[in-house]
């Protein structure tokens, strides 16, 4: 039963470990030009396993910037998990704390999204194991080969693979959009929040992070009192 | 780059775990109100809202009607029923032949 269900978050881990490879190539391609060597490059992965903050890292460590400020900007990215991983606790199987603090480490947008999606009221441990370690394992291991070969994919493939995360995120939204209005009300109202963020120029962990949460309380708030005016509806026939 | 760097991955790998530890470990699921949990719950699906976009738009510096493509060819195969890993694939497929001709 706990094999099965570890198979089975592989199964489903596996898209995001296709999404992460052209990504953690790149990372590691361009941490060889930073100067960083292979084993601080891939034990960025290992320990950090925060794609986002990673290449932000990168991009602020070729500029000599304060580390101090690279930890601090590191931070600011993740907040969004706080969010995220709320919100997972209300759908995982229940389990001791120093278990499930083990696969909080492999949290990341991606698997988040795959475990928050998946269709079980509970989502077991094995499961939310599964899915960690297949991604988890991508991005470490492709982070060491894109330090060693370089990013040498074929260009036209990098180009499409590029695209794989995304396509992902939507075939993890569509089947839940189906004949579910609250759904495309909560993706297209942050979709929308976070473009406008985005055009006036908010850092993305926080624009990410400031779209959702305002989308999930707008959209609950207008389901909550749809509710009461529905109960109010009740009431009323039942005194006529 | 010497030990300033590894004082610096271990900041980094440490606010980016206590995020995710902390609410999974430490959160008790039944104590929450219900308009709280509510929302909690409505968070999948706006967290992949926000994460399309506007990011998808950028994957391709400059081209913005590669995302778009990316984006109508992945609902299509979502909406005829495709697995995720049909969906991540055929998407794949489709863009390299599109950027083949870009």
């Amino acid at each position: 039963m706990m094999n099965k269900q570890f198979i089975a978050g592989i199964k489903a881990g596996s898209s995001i470990a296709i999404g992460y490879f052209p990504i953690a190539l790149t990372f590691g391609l361009l941490a060889k030009t930073v100067g960083l060597s292979i084993i601080e490059a891939t034990a960025m992965s290992l320990f950090v396993y925060a794609g986002a903050a990673q290449y932000m890292s990168l991009s602020l460590l070729a500029k000599a910037v304060d580390p101090v400020l690279i930890v601090l900007s590191t931070f600011i990215v993740n907040i969004r998990h706080f969010l995220m991983t709320a919100s997972l606790n209300e759908k995982m199987q229940p389990a001791p704390k120093w278990v499930k603090s083990i696969y909080a480490f492999g949290i990341t947008d991606e698997s988040f999204s795959v475990l928050a999606t998946s269709k079980n009221d509970k989502i077991s441990t094995a499961y939310a194991f599964g899915v960690t370690f297949i991604s988890y394992s991508s991005w470490v291991t492709f982070t060491a080969v894109g330090h060693i070969i370089g990013a040498n994919l074929p260009t036209f493939l990098k180009t499409a693979m590029s695209i794989a995360l995304y396509a992902m995120f939507i075939g993890l939204l569509v089947p839940s959009m189906r004949g579910n209005r609250k759904v495309v009300m909560l993706a297209s109202i942050a979709a929308m929040l976070h473009c406008l963020l985005y055009a006036i120029g908010i850092e993305t962990g926080w624009s990410i992070l400031i779209s959702t949460l305002s989308s999930a309380i707008l959209v609950e708030i207008v389901y909550a009192n749809r509710r009461k005016s529905d109960e109010q509806l009740f009431v009323k026939e039942e005194e006529s | 780059m010497g030990t300033q760097y590894w004082w610096m991955l271990l900041g980094m790998a440490l606010v980016t775990y206590l995020p995710r530890m902390i609410p999974l470990a430490f959160l008790d699921e039944k104590k929450l109100p219900p308009i709280v949990s509510g929302v909690l719950k409505n968070i999948p699906y706006a967290v992949l809202g926000a994460l399309i976009f506007p990011a998808v738009l950028f994957v391709q510096d400059g081209n913005i009607l590669f995302g778009v493509v990316g984006i109508i060819v992945a609902f299509a195969i979502a909406l005829l029923g495709g697995g995720l890993m049909v969906v991540v694939l055929g998407t794949i497929g489709v863009l390299a032949v599109y950027s083949l001709f870009i």
